[in-house]
């Protein structure tokens, strides 16, 4: 008794000092792991300084804006740049615009893309790799190299300064992407639910809607995004095939922003910079509930490649 | 539906002709849902692409009606052999590809290291990666055009109460300084992405080689080299491939900084200010078939080079 007592009064002492040990080396990699925070913290301060700017500028005034010295942070805050971007007509139409022409080039896409990437991922055919290669080489395809032939198609169908030719010219960077993708992702599911759809009678097509689409949908989820994020975002077909203000995207109205009360002297940058806030805001906190489901997208999209 | 075929001579295993009827029908079946999506690459890619070397050989001009669309065989081409313009854009826009690629991947390859060694808020520090890439070009852009505010920026500003210069510089206006503020936004914007892409990569490296390594005392600098280096590199060779296409059309960023200012014009900015602003359609053509080609050059040089690795 007394010596099991005594073995374990010796071995809560030996646990007693590893503990202390163990602290103590803890401590040392603390001290070791201060540059390796401190690296963290540079990563951070320069990831997420330009955002906090653009911030302050929106919510300082006028006065203090283009003064100097430079303030770090509104000691006078004012919504007055905010209210004076989302009373101005053109922003609220490049809101609109955006808005349409994104979601309309996600949908066509998705439904375009998840009917191609069906057949490439699920079905063994002549040609099937053939089809594959081709979409990922347009994934790759500048766009730049199309443009006048484009411009030329669009004005001849009468599309010009119309958003229909933006959602048409915007097929080419998502819809291949979106094959792509989601054919990675058909790829990789288990065939017995397929299987056991086929055994009980179900078409091809039957398959598709009710067995294969439900399985995907994270990965069109993902995949819409990315296509809603890169269409939302276009800059070199929204400024060559749009004309008239009430037209434009957001990207080109932000880039041709004169504001209301902005003199021809001054850029109105704190008007700039709380519609920067505005559009961005959306997506910031998109991307960050939907980060994994995004990771997913761009790794299958560029890696696996 | 081929039910009425004649009678062919009877197999000797009747399975396998089901199997190559049911192929057939599943063929059928692939192409018709291919249909929709090979018919809009076609309309919006393949086509635009023939429209475009066509034009390349002809004098097309924006503003049809006043000039009938004539045949100027090589013509466009001669011309662009001479355009300085263009030869210039050219050299930029490789410039602007090499630093922005380079720094990209150094710094991208830092970072992953950093979250791939596992730290509390891992999570939070992927999630913050990925904002600067959500965000359009041309917002980073204007955000970092009224950073570089000559009068009023925080640059100048921070950099004078540090007294690191002594007055404001116009970062972007001043012709030594332009390339390497637009260089800044890219690296800034695009960094955290090549890291994550990076980072993904990394992941899939089995961690047992690691364990074996320390276990032989390997130091951490050799692991990287040895174990982390030759595993990441399709990774690595993947992304490098991605980033530099990307680099090579660049538009967005030089636009908002410079507009089509001579001096600072990429290859995309050229063309595009040539075939909307000029109109001049044909020769424009001529420039895309020309930076297609460069950047069809570039995509040979990688996976020739990928080729090699697997090797």
């Amino acid at each position: 008794m007394s010596v099991a007592l005594d073995t374990d009064r010796a071995a809560r002492a030996k646990a007693l000092a590893a503990r202390q040990r163990a602290q103590r080396r803890s401590g040392r990699r603390l001290v070791k792991r201060i540059p390796f925070y401190l690296l963290l913290a540079v990563i951070f301060f320069f990831a997420l300084f330009p955002f906090y700017w653009a911030l302050r500028s929106a919510f300082t005034p006028e006065r203090d804006l283009f003064a100097t010295p430079v303030q770090y942070f509104p000691l006078d805050p004012t919504l007055d740049h905010f209210r004076s971007v989302l009373s101005s007509g053109e922003f609220q139409d490049a809101l609109l615009n955006s808005t349409i022409v994104a979601v309309a080039v996600t949908l066509l896409a998705l439904a375009i893309g998840s009917l191609a990437a069906y057949a490439l991922g699920r079905f063994q055919f002549r040609g099937r790799s053939a089809t594959l290669y081709l979409m990922l080489s347009m994934t790759i395809f500048p766009q730049i190299a199309i443009l006048g032939a484009l411009y030329t198609s669009i004005n001849r169908l009468g599309l010009y300064n119309s958003l229909g030719a933006l959602i048409f010219s915007y097929m080419i960077f998502t819809l291949p992407f979106t094959v792509w993708v989601l054919t990675s992702f058909m790829r990789a599911l288990p065939k017995d639910l397929e299987e056991a759809a086929y055994i009980d009678g179900a078409s091809p097509l039957q398959v598709f809607y009710r067995v294969m689409l439900p399985l995907v949908a994270p990965a069109l989820v993902t995949t819409g995004l990315l296509a809603f994020i890169a269409a939302w975002n276009e800059f070199l077909y929204a400024l060559s095939f749009t004309a008239t203000p009430d037209k434009r995207t957001v990207p080109v109205a932000i880039v041709s922003f004169t504001g209301e009360s902005g003199s021809a002297f001054q850029t109105p940058w704190g008007q700039i910079m709380a519609a920067t806030i505005i559009v961005t805001l959306p997506l910031i906190v998109l991307t960050l509930i939907l980060q994994r489901r995004i990771l997913a997208g761009l790794t299958a999209g560029a890696v696996k490649g | 539906m081929s039910v009425i075929q004649p009678a062919t001579p009877a197999r000797t295993f009747p399975r396998r002709r089901r199997s190559t009827r049911l192929q057939r029908k599943q063929t059928r079946l692939a192409w018709f849902m291919l249909v929709p999506a090979l018919a809009v690459v076609a309309v919006v890619a393949i086509y635009p692409l023939g429209l475009t070397v066509y034009q390349s050989f002809t004098n097309e001009q924006f503003l049809a009606g006043l000039q009938p669309v004539d045949f100027v065989g090589l013509d466009n081409y001669r011309y662009l052999l001479d355009d300085t313009i263009f030869r210039d854009s050219v050299v930029l826009t490789i410039k602007f590809t090499v630093i922005t690629v380079a720094f990209e991947f150094v710094l991208g390859m830092i970072i992953a290291l950093v979250v791939n060694s596992g730290f509390k808020g891992r999570g939070v520090m992927r999630a913050v990666m990925l904002v600067p890439w959500a965000i359009p070009t041309v917002i980073s852009a204007q955000m970092w055009k009224w950073m570089y505010n000559d009068i009023f920026g925080v640059i100048n500003d921070g950099l004078l109460r540090l007294h690191i210069i002594d007055h404001g510089v116009a970062w972007i206006s001043q012709p030594s300084t332009a390339l390497a503020s637009v260089c800044a936004v890219d690296i800034w914007k695009t960094t955290p992405f090549v890291a994550l892409l990076l980072l993904a990569g990394m992941q899939v490296i089995p961690t047992d080689l690691y364990e074996a390594a320390n276990v032989d005392g390997v130091s951490k600098w050799h692991q990287f080299w040895r174990i982390t280096m030759p595993l990441l590199m399709p990774a690595i060779l993947v992304t490098l491939i991605f980033r530099t296409l990307d680099a090579l059309r660049v538009f967005d960023v030089f636009y908002v900084f410079f507009g089509s200012r001579p001096d600072t014009q990429t290859m995309a900015i050229y063309d595009q200010n040539t075939i909307v602003t000029v109109g001049d359609v044909g020769y424009g053509a001529a420039v895309s078939v020309a930076i297609f080609l460069i950047i069809g050059l570039f995509v040979v040089i990688y996976t020739t080079f990928m080729r090699v690795q697997e090797r």
